[in-house]
């Protein structure tokens, strides 16, 4: 847990992990080993800080207020989306939409961008490793369209069949949706050159970087896509905020999501006139407090920087792996040459939820079930997996201790 | 790891490795399925009633340990029973997870008084109730499919 020095890049994690208050617990009279960050991740200082400080001394409505705190808060609340446009490298801040998580990101899409765009016969693409949350808003457009939804294959390791997925594109093709990287497999998919594949015939692209977006670096303009979705709480900022980046071209062009307060630029009976962007899409008022703190947290990420989390990350999968591969019966699902921080298997004879009972009276935290991928589950036909997922604050010492509990699960299953 | 075997009891573990009953009834005149989308869980329950009486009953399916031995206990515990003393058998069964003020009353339950260390695993009490609530199900004629959801 000292300073360790990776590719000449100091990371010294225990300062890391005192910025984290949460980390210091016991559960159940054990150090709390949290190991479930692909689900959410701790907020950091920084982040309780500021929503406490805006709760405590900031708070207004924002927009058309005349008055100071009123302006204050705006002022926190635009100077946040413009910390995401920046940590996404977006064009313009005009490009970035906060909505409550990536979930509501990608309906926002398939309600707007889908609705307008989309009619019987044809085709949406997305992958055999999507989250249910870039399955369902399809299938709902499509069912309602009339439209087909199709399924880009996997391999046995985890890994997108790219020829497949070219395959599948075609002059009835309105929308690619993918994710950056799976939460069940830890896969990262080459999402360049599906953009490339997919501009080559005109399609846009959006991409699921809920999982993606606190491990990497992400460049929506070199990534070259139309749409990108994150989520606040995974980028160790607060629940009930995400955001959506669109390219302004297609934002312009794309009907509002939902009708009320803000939308508007002005509103007779008769006929209603849209705000300009990003405010066409954030009808009623917002997560205020949401924005501001996902605002700290990327400028936190920012600070410690992707350099140092991902080797950070990359060494302690590394260790894992090694430490995980040496225990009897052990089995991974999700073995991509490129994948990051997610270690999903199972044990021979025993049920994931049994495993997840075990280990956590040891005090660590992993996630069982299906993790909301069933097809990716019947694809390597488990009904489930246990899940360690790592973040920048878990350490080597933690992995011990994972593999030590995971040994007393076979001391009670034999 | 006391802690552990309280939940993970000696006779659960037993009847996690050989489930009793399991398979298919083949002359079976009810039978109902039940899933636990927390855990992945699917069970089928297939049972012959004569004259409201439980006369033979088998479950099949995939699941966690504690599923799995509730499953079977229940199918030892409830065969040769009526559908009424099944009920009755139900609701305290439900209470023995759930309820911590229920004193457990080992002659009146049996081998089921092993899952009273459930009580202290919220998150397991559904995979505990999966197959009775199954069972119930099929013996009232539902045929629905049944989620602890």
């Amino acid at each position: 847990m000292s300073k360790v020095t990776v590719d000449r890049i100091d990371f010294d994690v225990r300062s890391i992990r005192k910025q984290f208050p949460l980390l210091a617990q016991s559960v159940r009279g054990k150090p709390l080993v949290y190991l479930d960050n692909a689900a959410t991740t701790q907020k950091p200082q920084v982040v309780l800080d500021t929503l406490s400080h805006y709760y405590a001394a900031g708070n207004a409505n924002i927009h058309r207020g005349v008055y100071a705190l009123s302006q204050d808060a705006t002022q926190a609340y635009e100077g946040a989306r413009s910390k995401v446009a920046k940590f996404l490298n977006a064009a313009s801040p005009t490009e970035i939409i906060f909505t409550r998580n990536a979930t509501e990101g990608i309906n926002l899409v398939a309600q707007t961008f889908g609705r307008s765009m989309v009619a019987a016969g044809d085709e949406v693409v997305i992958s055999e490793m999507e989250h249910h949350s870039n399955i369902v808003p399809w299938q709902l457009l499509c069912e309602e369209k009339g439209a087909h939804l199709r399924v880009a294959p996997i391999n046995d390791d985890g890994e997108l069949m790219l020829d497949e997925l070219a395959a599948l594109l075609g002059p009835r093709t309105r929308l690619v949706s993918i994710v950056h990287m799976s939460n069940s497999l830890g896969t990262i998919n080459p999402v360049r050159r599906v953009v490339d594949l997919a501009h080559e015939q005109g399609i846009p692209v959006l991409i699921d970087g809920s999982q993606a977006a606190y491990h990497m670096a992400v460049d929506v303009r070199a990534l070259d896509c139309d749409f990108y979705v994150v989520t606040g709480h995974k980028l160790y900022g607060p629940t009930g905020i995400g955001a959506l980046y669109g390219r302004s071209r297609l934002l312009n062009d794309m009907p509002p999501y939902q009708g009320g307060g803000d939308m508007i630029s002005s509103v007779t009976f008769e006929k209603t006139t849209y705000n300009e962007l990003p405010h066409k899409f954030e009808a009623g008022t917002p997560h205020i407090a949401g924005a501001i703190g996902l605002g700290a947290a990327v400028g936190f990420l920012t600070e410690v920087g992707f350099d140092a989390i991902a080797s950070h990350e990359r060494r302690l999968l590394d260790y894992a792996t090694g430490m995980l591969s040496e225990l009897p019966g052990l089995r991974f699902i999700g073995t991509a040459r490129e994948k990051a921080s997610i270690l999903s298997f199972v044990l021979e004879g025993v049920h994931p939820h049994d495993v997840g009972t075990v280990v956590d009276t040891e005090g660590v935290a992993i996630r069982t079930g299906h993790h909301c991928t069933q097809p990716v589950m019947d694809r390597f036909g488990v009904p489930a997996t246990a899940r360690a997922s790592l973040a920048m604050y878990n350490t080597t010492d933690e992995i011990d201790h994972l593999v030590s509990a995971l040994s007393k699960v076979r001391e009670v299953f034999g | 790891m006391s802690e552990l075997r309280d939940l993970y009891q000696e006779v659960i573990l037993d009847h996690n490795r050989s489930p009793r009953n399991f398979g298919h009834l083949d002359d079976a005149n009810r039978r109902a399925d039940g899933h636990n989308p927390l855990c992945g869980d699917r069970l089928d329950v297939t049972v012959k009633v004569v004259e409201g009486v439980v006369t033979d009953l088998r479950f099949e399916g995939s699941g966690c340990a504690i599923s799995k031995a509730s499953a079977s206990l229940m199918t030892e515990a409830v065969k040769g029973k009526t559908i009424d003393e099944f009920h009755e058998l139900f609701d305290y069964f439900h209470r023995l997870v759930t309820d911590e003020t229920l004193p457990v009353d080992e002659r009146a339950l049996g081998k089921l008084a092993v899952f009273s260390g459930v009580r202290d695993y919220p998150a397991r009490v559904k995979c505990a109730i999966l197959a009775w609530h199954t069972l119930k199900s099929a013996v009232t004629d539902s045929q629905d499919i049944v989620s602890t959801e």
